[in-house]
């Protein structure tokens, strides 16, 4: 089945997330649809799915117009989706939710469960895999997983299957599983398209790529072109994501890491046997495929994680066991990996943010009363320092774009006395000029002395910054390079390989 | 994409025992709504004086709908409403107007007395009402900008009230410490029964509604129990469950003089508290942090907020003004001894307090003494036939419309606002394709 | 807490170990009741003989000696709590079984001791705590049903008084209980229609929708009893209620059939609805969809479900579900409608769901075991047992309690219960 969109537009306010973008998918491609975060991928497959309706354009299969609805009306059509975010319900079966939606019923209304057994397990050994359908989606890895989602749109004929950024929770090797399902989808006639923002993978397995930037189709380009011809379609100019700075001055002292092991409330090791340390002066970039115990073992040195065994000193000082605000006054500077969620109030206004972990602080609170005064003072210059575009301290920290949300987080910890630095993912969902900006600042934090730990997924970012780069891989550390390994090397060590030849 | 590492089952991310609520459902990740999305939170904090007059005034048509629909005369002219139908309207007007006048004269100016003194009367006896109600309601409000949802100032009230009595009732003391002792043990009975759902949430999750609802009855079977079991509660030489009679030297001097009854010092100190909570939400570090809790305890815990402290010293204070209000009861309003039912409603009462207020310590005040007067005009309507219940139900009614701004606008044609708008051209334009 | 170090798998990759743990919630409670009955036995001893009556069918009094047979059954339910330590010290989940015996014998215990020198009238005992629980169960049920879909239901109290209030109302205009029992379902459902109209329309939080609408239907039915029942009191307040139905042989089954089989239509719909929803809400069609708008409402979008009408239909079958519970009220066990006659007794349905971990089978037996808690303590205080009657009305709340704090952790509630969907 061909699949065209006509110059889908898609706007959110005042945001224009989609603007007359064309696209064509023939049966038995794979076409990529490149982009960098926020460009407006997503925002265009929710609309070929139903789920956003498009303020202008149209969606045709085989040359008839659609009007979709709901996903419902998508899916009638033939179109399935695999979700980034898995639209799974993890306490129902396999085959129940491989069966929702389109049930099959017996008498008076009982599901037929058998017939949804069959159906998960002939589809899963048309690509040779093997698949409990009576399994809970919840007990499942992350890779099969995806699989149940694959299933659930084979299951409803789809015909044009959109992949949405389906790699990002997958290791090299369910990569490259995912990659000969998809050949083979594509050689059985399916057409697929194939949303992501790694140019690796788009030159791997695509068939045609177009690029979209800032809602906009930018360029098509052939799976021929090299890494720097994509990457500067896709960002708009030729991108220097290395960071000029010096070779680290190492200090005495700083983070060290022995025997860590972080498990969750219910008992389960999501970081075990870690070892590792920081000097004053050197950045450790902790890399890794998303999900393998990184954000655990940020929670740990910050004490957020509930529990956690072994030790982690800062110059000298044992944090285990100590109480968040303890170690904060130790001087751990925390960028948080989600800034939504752990990092900003929303409703509260930029002002009170800044001062979030120094409420008590003399400075900005007297006889447990708060000095407005003094809190906005700081805001300004915080402001004017970060280059935070804002209308004043008293904008709305909800009402910020993701960059300017991130530089109030920043500002909020460089401007306290560190004597460790933790960011995790400092700059996800942030605009590139930002970038440059966070990278800027996390070296000039390295260069005055204090022990910094980045923990990023974009290898571009690790490599960017990192003295010293740890690969983590089920909750343990495969091993410690130096910041110049080559990605191939890392890339295996993400996979979970302890390379002999660097094993420190 | 917050998922776990691989092989690990459980999707949670490692939370303390204090368990934050879940910012996001199962396997969904990265990009999670923002926490506690509580709408109507923020639609109470944030709506307009307008939404506010508009929820009052038409809770008022619909009592009074209800009014003209059970008054027999109404209902007798209705039965030649096609002879004359005039009367019919006559006879409405006579039974709305006649219970409003009422409500007016009897909480607020009863015009038709002689002097000024009884003319005012009504509105002190309002403020009485009010006080216990701004109390409990503070109580409510400072827990809900916590982000807890405190359905227990009903039993916080009635743990004040023993607590009060138990220790303080039996004592002979002049007035200057009696007074003030009785309503410390009241305000700490309350601030207990209140830290005890604090305490709970803090250490195992539970969720607050449902401790607050199920503590709320099991404080009044303990109150029960103990007004009418002798040599505890009960009033000595009676069968009834009831307690001894306030001593003299702990009730509330009146405010105004005998002539004004109801208003007592009881009002003074529920002023000072109302202060005291503007300060320690509005104007506080610890405010700061209470605050940040409650809009996202994700964020404030990661900023080295204690939230289980937090959830305990709101809860504690929540209780202590639900005790408060209990006093105002005790010390003011019933001082010939009390019964298990001695929170009177206000317990729920200050739900809709709170939220009419807006969870704002000065806007609770307002709305307190808004239900006073709908409480002090009931009785008043009541020698006119009309149930005090009616008051109940404009209450509910406008913490309903307050809560649900898009509904108040549809019944008054008001312009929409920016997003609904879009929504509607969105669907207009989708059915348009649909048809076309 | 055993340790494994990470070790290297067949495909040379790392495998990370999970911690086995032992749980001693469970024994710890068993074995603080055992304790408290036993403390209880040892400082208010009371001695005589414990006289269990049958019932008329043809079985004889069981007498036992009070004392002694007390004291037994502390023995055996030590044994049990013991055992159950022995489970969780070998990383064992102690068996459901072993709780419910437990259960089942220190009851027991309790009433040998409460009625030394009394008697215990199995048979009404056990039919008044069944008759106590109706109204819990169709409660309970409207709220699994409610929660299951995604919307929490505080306005069980409200539905179950409107209920009440209509049946009453209908019954008497028509002289037809059949007809007041329909009236009792659309008062329900007119409470569900509210409910859901303002947490999924006007995304209202759900739990404080449901307590004002308690509110708003204590108030109206307290106004609309003063100015037209009373009144009116012949015309709009006389309910013909439902009669006893006897079910031929099945109500002749010794001490079960007179309890469960000699019951007025409203009980034999409760077994009927129980279930139908048992089965239904995990084998059917609208199960399915039901949970899944409840645990992850993206999900059911994305594959065509319309969360917000399955939602709000759900919604409304509950309230009709929870109606009939009110209709109990009014229709069978008292003869007409009074103020605030349901006097809190959605919440303890609302405990019912929570207790019984929102499965409808589950549920069903918490309310029941709230309704006979509630039961027993009008025996004790014609036994004459120096237990104040209060803490036997506490115990549902108490129960809840313990639950909710004690295995807050373990019980999970439908994922997206209480969230409003928005679809962006």
């Amino acid at each position: 089945m061909k699949l065209e969109l006509r110059g889908i537009t898609k706007r959110f306010g005042t945001l224009v997330a989609n603007d007359h973008i064309d696209l064509t998918v023939r049966p038995g491609e794979i076409h990529a649809l490149l982009g960098e975060n926020g460009a407006g991928k997503s925002t265009l497959m929710n609309v070929l799915y139903g789920l956003y309706q498009a303020d202008e354009g149209e969606i045709l299969l085989d040359d008839v117009t659609q009007h979709f609805r709901g996903p419902g009306d998508a899916m009638t059509a033939g179109i399935g989706m695999v979700h980034q975010h898995f639209m799974l319900i993890p306490v129902f079966t396999v085959a129940e939710n491989v069966m929702l939606g389109h049930e099959s019923t017996k008498g008076i209304g009982a599901l037929d469960i058998a017939k949804a057994r069959e159906h998960v397990r002939s589809v899963a050994a048309r690509f040779g895999f093997q698949i409990d359908p009576d399994a809970l989606v919840g007990d499942l890895p992350v890779g099969v997983q995806q699989r149940v989602e694959i299933i659930k749109a084979l299951a409803r004929d789809a015909k044009v299957l959109v992949f949405d950024e389906p790699t990002a929770v997958l290791t090299p090797q369910e990569t490259d599983e995912l990659m000969a399902i998809m050949r083979q989808l594509r050689d059985e006639g399916t057409a697929i398209v194939f949303i992501t923002h790694k140019l690796r993978e788009v030159r791997e397995v695509a068939d045609r790529i177009t690029v979209i930037r800032l809602g906009k189709v930018v360029g098509e380009a052939e799976p021929t072109a090299t890494n720097a011809e994509l990457a500067s379609l896709m960002v708009g100019r030729a991108v220097e994501l290395t960071v000029s700075k010096e070779a680290p001055t190492i200090g005495e002292g700083g983070l060290e890491v022995r025997d860590l092991r972080v498990l969750t409330p219910t008992g389960q090791i999501v970081v075990d046997a870690v070892n590792f340390d920081v000097r004053p002066g050197e950045v450790l970039a902790v890399a890794g495929v998303q999900g393998n115990g990184q954000t655990e073992l940020v929670e740990a040195i910050v004490g957020i994680a509930a529990r956690v065994e072994g030790s982690i000193r800062l110059n000298g000082t044992e944090l285990v066991g100590q109480s968040v605000k303890a170690i904060l006054d130790e001087g751990v500077g925390f960028v948080p990996e989600d800034r939504k969620v752990d990092g900003l109030v929303g409703d509260f206004p930029i002002s009170e943010n800044l001062i979030l972990d120094r409420s008590a602080d003399k400075a900005f609170s007297r006889g447990g009363t708060l000095r407005r005064g003094a809190m906005e003072a700081f805001a300004r210059d915080r402001i004017a320092e970060f280059d935070i575009r804002a209308q004043g301290p008293a904008t709305l920290a909800g009402t910020l774009s993701g960059g300017n949300q991130q530089k109030v987080v920043i500002a909020r910890e460089l401007s306290r006395d560190l004597r460790l630095l933790v960011a995790a993912q400092p700059t996800r969902g942030v605009d590139v000029g930002s970038i440059e900006f966070i990278h800027k600042r996390i070296i000039e934090t390295r260069d005055s002395g204090i022990p910094v730990v980045v923990v990023s997924t974009e290898l571009d970012e690790v490599v960017a910054l990192a003295d010293r780069i740890a690969v983590m891989y089920r909750g343990a550390v495969v091993g410690i390079v130096p910041g110049d390994t080559s990605r191939e090397t890392l890339g295996l060590m993400m996979a979970g390989a302890a390379d002999p030849e660097v094993a420190a | 994409m917050s998922q776990t590492t691989p092989g690990a089952e459980d999707a949670s991310r490692g939370l303390p025992p204090e368990q934050l609520p879940p910012v996001s459902g199962p396997l969904v990740g990265d990009e999670p709504p923002p926490p506690r999305s509580n709408v109507v939170i923020k639609e109470i904090l944030r709506g307009n004086a307008v939404t506010t007059i508009l929820a009052i005034v038409l809770a008022m048509i619909i009592g009074g709908i209800l009014i003209a629909f059970t008054d027999e005369d109404v209902q007798e002219a209705a039965g030649y409403f096609f002879a004359r139908p005039g009367d019919t309207f006559a006879a409405i007007w006579s039974a709305v107007y006649g219970g409003y006048d009422a409500l007016f004269r009897g909480a607020i100016f009863n015009y038709r007395a002689d002097d000024f003194v009884t003319q005012i009367r009504p509105f002190t006896n309002a403020l009485g009402f009010a006080a216990p109600l701004i109390a409990a309601g503070l109580g409510v409000a400072l827990a809900f900008r916590v982000g807890l949802f405190n359905i227990g100032a009903r039993g916080q009230m009635l743990i004040g009230a023993m607590f009060a009595a138990l220790f303080t009732f039996n004592l002979e003391l002049p007035m200057w410490i009696h007074l003030p002792l009785t309503l410390l043990f009241g305000i700490l009975g309350g601030a207990l029964w209140g830290g005890l759902v604090g305490l709970i949430k803090a250490r195992t999750g539970a969720h607050e509604v449902i401790l607050t609802i199920m503590l709320n009855y099991v404080a009044y079977y303990l109150l029960l129990w103990m007004v009418r079991t002798p040599g505890l509660l009960q009033r000595e030489g009676t069968n009834q469950p009831i307690s001894e009679a306030t001593p003299e030297t702990a009730q509330f001097p009146e405010l105004l003089g005998p002539s004004f009854p109801q208003l007592d010092w009881g009002f003074v100190i529920v002023i000072l508290a109302t202060v005291l909570v503007w300060w320690v939400v509005e104007r506080s570090s610890l405010g700061l942090r209470m605050r940040a809790v409650g809009e996202n305890p994700h964020a404030a815990r990661a900023a080295g907020v204690s939230v289980q402290r937090i959830y305990i010293y709101a809860m504690l204070f929540a209780g202590g003004l639900a005790g408060l209000a209990a006093m105002n009861q005790v010390q003011g309003s019933v001082t010939t001894g009390f019964t298990a039912n001695i929170d009177a409603g206000i317990g729920f009462d200050a739900i809709t307090v709170a939220l009419l207020g807006r969870s704002r310590a000065w806007g609770t005040f307002v709305a307190g003494i808004l239900f006073g007067v709908l409480k002090a005009g009931s009785f008043s309507m009541q020698a006119q036939g009309i149930p005090v219940d009616i008051v109940l139900v404009v209450q509910s009614l406008i913490v309903l419309f307050i809560a649900a701004p898009p509904l108040l606008r549809a019944v008054f044609f008001l312009p929409k606002t920016d997003q609904e708008k879009a929504a509607k051209a969105r669907a207009k334009a989708a059915k348009k394709a649909v048809e076309a | 807490m055993t340790a494994l170090a990470p070790a290297e798998s067949a495909d040379g990759t790392l495998k990370l170990a999970t911690v086995r743990e032992r749980h001693f919630k469970v024994p710890i409670v068993l074995a603080a009741a055992t304790i408290l009955l036993a403390l209880l036995f040892l400082f208010v001893p009371r001695d005589g003989t414990s006289t269990f009556r049958f019932g008329g069918a043809g079985l004889p009094d069981a007498e036992l000696p009070t004392a002694a047979t007390s004291w037994i059954l502390v023995a055996v339910l030590a044994v049990l709590a013991l055992w159950s330590f022995v489970d969780a010290r070998a990383y064992r989940r102690p068996a459901l079984w072993l709780t419910i015996v437990f259960g089942v014998l220190a009851v027991f215990a309790f009433l040998v001791w409460a009625s030394a020198d009394g008697l215990v009238p199995v048979t009404s005992l056990l039919f008044g705590a069944v008759s106590l629980s109706v109204p819990l169960v169709f409660g309970a049920l409207g709220g699994v049903i409610g929660e299951r879909a995604g919307v929490v239901n505080v306005a069980i109290e409200g539905q179950l008084l409107l209920g009440a209030f209509s049946a009453a109302l209908l019954s008497s205009l028509t002289h037809n209980p059949f007809i007041g029992l329909v009236g009792a379902m659309v008062g329900g459902v007119l409470v569900s229609f509210v409910l859901a109209a303002f947490s999924i329309k006007y995304l209202v939080d759900q739990v404080i929708v449901g307590v004002v609408l308690n509110v708003l239907v204590t108030g109206l039915t307290g106004f609309l009893y003063g100015a037209l029942l009373v009144p009116n009191e012949t015309l709009l307040n006389r309910p013909v209620r439902f009669d006893r139905l006897e079910i031929p042989l099945l109500s002749d089954i010794p001490i079960i059939g007179p309890v469960l089989f000699n019951q007025t239509f409203i009980v034999y719909l409760m077994y009927a609805t129980v279930a139908i929803v048992a089965w239904a809400l995990y084998r059917t069609r609208w199960g399915l969809r039901l949970r899944a708008v409840g645990e992850h409402p993206q999900a059911a979008d994305t594959v065509g479900i319309n969360v917000n009408r399955t939602r709000f239909w759900n919604v409304s079958l509950a309230g009709a579900i929870a109606g009939i519970g009110g209709a109990y009220f009014t229709l069978v066990s008292v003869p007409q409608f009074g103020k605030e006659m349901t006097a809190g007794l959605g919440f303890i349905a609302l405990a019912a769901v929570i207790f019984g971990r929102w499965d409808p089978i589950r549920a069903t037996l918490a309310a029941l075991l709230f309704g006979f808690a509630t039961n027993l303590q009008n025996l004790l205080t014609v036994l004459g047992t120096p237990i104040p009657s209060e803490f036997m009305l506490m115990l549902p709340y108490v129960v809840t309690i313990v639950a909710v704090a004690g295995f807050a952790g373990q019980i999970r509630g439908p994922a997206a219960a209480g969230k409003p969907y928005i679809k962006s």
